[in-house]
């Protein structure tokens, strides 16, 4: 009893608190915090979203190493959806149909992985729209742009001269340019030179990607070729600071073995801030250098439901060293990791990974000091401006291992602690902590709604742990990564909720719904489908041979295939089922599979044509049918496919039902 | 056409050709897959739906029970229905000039007449859609018909049919109040006025 009555007792001296810290909040003009602190409410009641209600937010997670993109709803933390991106999906076919195999075509040939870390969702005047998400690959240099019409990867471009695309996509804010510079610098261009040559050949290609307003096609602008050193994450200006982009550096050094020491030594490396509206004026100039390069262009068009991919032969390289004010480097302690502008644009949060603090440049004082030279030597021509120049604040030891940064609506900003595992919150301009909490276990980024735009959404903060351990059940020595939810509403950030997520999570974004669900394409129009084998009724289906290539026009409506019975088809044939789902309603897609093909099935969408290549290595008589649970008939959607032998007289025919077959 | 009873019934004559405008009837089926309902609006030239691949929905959904296909093509009325229509009210327009109560009554009572005759032909469609089912239906169901409400609701296997009458219909309505209305004061008019025809009669004698 006694306990009890401390307990309440203490609920209610932390009731109290929380009631003048809403009061002092309110007294300061803000209108946060109607829900109180820590302890108001329940966090079950605030994550309850009742069966057919919908999510307030989309968020995107990084798949991280399974190469995809995690959607999931807030603040429910339900799983709707994987992406593939630039890893293959034998569920949606994709990288196994004949139409996304051109998806993860590289210079060093097909790719079926891929590392993803960065999610964008593209930005007008700095708010999210919720038109287009893009993302990096890490390993074989990429970038991705996913429709959110379709929730399906439209377009790859390969990055050139780039040694591992880390520092990406960071686009600017109205989707101008998406950025991509490389984590680990190398020779540029490629060649066979000792390792230890690392200071004189290797060099580090920061990237500016041009993204059409329009169609959202990319096309590699320019790249500046920087000094070689690690160029690890980035971030776009906002506000005044629209038209610089900044990218963190560690291994400042220059060494190319036993980084996690020899990297380690020097008291600050460098943030670099290029001013892209600058290297405009440059290209225009001329200044710009046609390097030949080798890289793969990959667009998806939802018109002929099929990919192209595009060999590009150069790229245009500016040399900071030969255009004065394109780039400075900003002294920063120490092996920065995420750099993070707030929402006004004038701080530059660099989180030093190995130092004690938190330091945030001032924009405003980075342009006062280029234009006074205010200079620190260089490297390899590129000016460093002085730390007590341009640094705008620190927040005194706020943790340790700092990695990441976001901010609220209510000029906070959250940052994530990856050694000591907690978000802490500060306020912008004052740099002093207001709140920390601990996460389970060792975060890595962190994500607010619009958190990294110029109108942050606020609400929630999102932790992407690396370490579950004893959180979940456990499944083996591979245990799920993890996401917790927590509200930020009140001034005390408050744990709600925690749930798996699928590969690991590096970065993610969230968006509120309403900005996506008016764009949702329902199905694919028929009369828009412009596949060179779509069969657009089943009057159309036929089965073509050419030498040993058959090609069958296929159709699919609930719930029969058109033809349904193909004879005629021999060992040594290569079969291209080409299949058109003739439905035209929302959520009925078909999938198709056939016994013996050495690729996976199709899963087709209302409208569109997909390929499935089946090469028949006995003869036989084998079955196909739908894969996707389609109808109150759908385990009668079924078909044979006979194989005769090479040499067999087996006439070419095709049926279905009653209907005399056709020769 | 300066007479008040004149405007209202060519309007309401007029107002016959808003069914080109609008449909004139929905049908609109309910289930819980199927949230918002699928829609089927009956113009007086054509069928369409709520989405465009409406019509080839209902056909897929129809066809499990054995129900023809709705195939608007095949549907004579939709071709000279708007005849009729155009008819009907260029000759009413026309009668609305004349002044003439008892030509317009006359009118009136064909109209009725006509809709009465488009709405049994309506019936029949309903009844041979939801009972001419095919032998080789996949879902044979002893005794059931799948004929939708003439006018109304009803409960069709999963499906909750809604009928009722659409803009347009709502328009021909319109055409009989307004057109009825037109009859009644034209006739009070006239007989308000009775010394016009002893002048008329004065006129003939003299003559």
């Amino acid at each position: 009893m006694k306990n009890q009555s401390n307990q309440l007792s203490n609920l209610m001296l932390a009731a109290m608190a929380a009631f003048v810290l809403l009061l002092m909040s309110c007294g300061q003009g803000s209108q946060s915090a109607t829900t109180g602190g820590a302890l108001s409410g329940n966090a079950a009641q605030k994550t309850y979203v009742a069966p057919g209600a919908l999510d307030e937010f989309y968020l995107f997670t990084s798949g991280g190493f399974s190469g995809q993109i995690g959607v999931y709803g807030l603040p429910s933390g339900r799983l709707f959806k994987q992406i593939p991106v630039f890893s293959v999906d034998a569920e949606k076919s994709y990288g196994f149909n004949e139409e996304t195999k051109p998806m993860l075509q590289t210079s060093h040939g097909f790719v079926p992985w891929d590392d993803s870390h960065h999610p964008a969702l593209s930005q007008t005047n700095g708010e999210t729209d919720g038109r287009w998400i893009f993302i990096n690959g890490n390993n074989t240099p990429r970038v991705a742009r996913v429709d959110l019409s379709t929730f399906e990867t439209a377009e790859i471009l390969e990055i050139p001269n780039s040694g591992g695309n880390h520092s990406s996509p960071y686009l600017t804010m109205n989707t101008e340019y998406v950025v991509a510079g490389t984590r680990f610098s190398v020779p540029i261009p490629q060649k066979d030179v000792p390792i230890s040559s690392y200071g004189e050949n290797f060099k580090g290609a920061l990237s500016f990607i041009k993204v059409d307003p329009n169609t959202g096609h990319m096309n590699i602008e320019f790249q500046v070729l920087m000094p070689g050193l690690d160029f690890d994450l980035a971030s776009s200006g906002k506000g005044p600071s629209h038209g610089w982009t900044f990218f963190t550096s560690y291994n400042s050094e220059q060494k190319n073995s036993l980084l996690e020491v020899n990297a380690s030594q020097n008291d600050k490396d460098f943030v670099a801030a290029i001013n892209w509206k600058k290297a405009e004026e440059y290209l225009k100039a001329g200044k710009a250098k046609d390097y030949p390069a080798n890289y793969l262009h990959n667009v998806y068009s939802d018109e002929t439901h099929s990919a192209t991919s595009t060999a590009m032969k150069s790229v245009k390289v500016l040399i900071p060293s030969e255009c004065p004010g394109l780039v400075y480097l900003l002294p920063t302690p120490k092996s920065p990791h995420g750099v993070d502008i707030d929402p006004t644009g004038e701080y530059i949060v660099c989180s030093g990974k190995l130092s004690a603090d938190i330091t945030a440049h001032s924009f405003s004082k980075m342009l006062k000091a280029a234009e006074s030279k205010d200079f620190d030597g260089d490297i390899g021509g590129v000016p460093i401006l002085k730390f007590e120049s341009v640094l705008g604040g620190t927040v005194k030891e706020p943790g340790l291992g700092p990695l990441h940064t976001e901010f609220d609506d209510k000029g906070n900003a959250y940052t994530s602690f990856f050694i000591s595992s907690e978000i802490v919150k500060w306020k912008v301009g004052t740099w002093e902590v207001i709140d920390r909490q601990p996460t389970y276990y060792s975060i890595g980024h962190l994500c607010v709604p619009g958190g990294n735009s110029a109108k942050p959404e606020g609400k929630y903060v999102i932790a992407l742990n690396k370490i579950t351990k004893d959180r979940y059940l456990p499944t083996g020595p591979e245990l799920t990564q993890s996401a917790q939810l927590y509200s930020i509403d009140g001034d005390k950030m408050e744990l709600l909720l925690d749930f798996p997520t699928v590969g690991e999570p590096h970065y993610a974004q969230a968006i509120s719904a309403s900005r996506v669900i008016p764009k949702q394409k329902q199905f694919f129009k028929l009369s828009d489908n412009k596949h060179k084998y779509a069969a657009l009724s089943e009057k159309d289906t036929k089965v073509v041979r050419e030498g040993n290539n058959v090609h069958v026009y296929m159709t699919m409506i609930r719930s029969h295939f058109a033809p349904d019975n193909i004879e005629g088809i021999k060992l040594g044939d290569k079969v291209y089922f080409h299949v058109t789902n003739l439905e035209q309603d929302f959520d009925v897609p078909h999938g198709f599979a056939v016994l013996g093909a050495n690729t996976a099935e199709l899963l087709i969408m209302p409208g569109q044509t997909e390929t499935l290549v089946y090469e028949p290595k006995q003869e036989g008589v084998f079955p196909f049918y739908c894969t996707d649970f389609c109808s109150a008939l759908h385990q009668e959607m079924q078909g044979y496919i006979r194989v005769s032998a090479a040499n067999a007289g087996t006439a070419l025919k095709w049926w279905l039902g009653d209907e005399k077959p056709v020769q | 056409m300066k007479s008040f009873p004149k405007i209202i019934f060519f309007v309401a004559a007029a107002l016959l050709l808003l069914l080109f405008v609008f449909p004139m009837w929905q049908i609109t089926l309910i289930a819980p897959q199927y949230p918002k309902g699928v829609t089927m609006y009956i113009w007086i030239n054509k069928i369409t739906g709520s989405e465009p691949g409406t019509l080839q929905n209902i056909n897929i959904l129809n066809h499990y029970v054995g129900m023809k296909y709705i195939e608007p093509d095949a549907i004579p009325e939709l071709k000279y229905f708007p005849i009729v229509v155009t008819i009907m009210a260029l000759l009413g327009m026309a009668l609305a000039f004349t002044g003439r109560w008892k030509l317009w009554m006359g009118w009136l009572v064909l109209g009725v007449i006509g809709c009465a005759l488009g709405l049994y032909d309506f019936h029949l469609w309903e009844y041979d859609y939801g009972h001419n089912l095919s032998p080789t239906a996949p879902i044979k169901i002893p005794g059931m018909a799948y004929e939708p409400p003439l006018i109304g609701n009803k409960v069709l296997l999963n499906f909750l049919a809604k009928s009722w009458p659409y803009i347009g219909g709502w328009f021909i309505g319109g055409t009989f109040i307004l057109g009825g209305i037109a009859v009644w004061l034209q006739r009070k008019k006239q007989s308000n006025q009775p010394q016009i025809i002893p002048i008329k009669k004065d006129i003939a004698v003299a003559a």
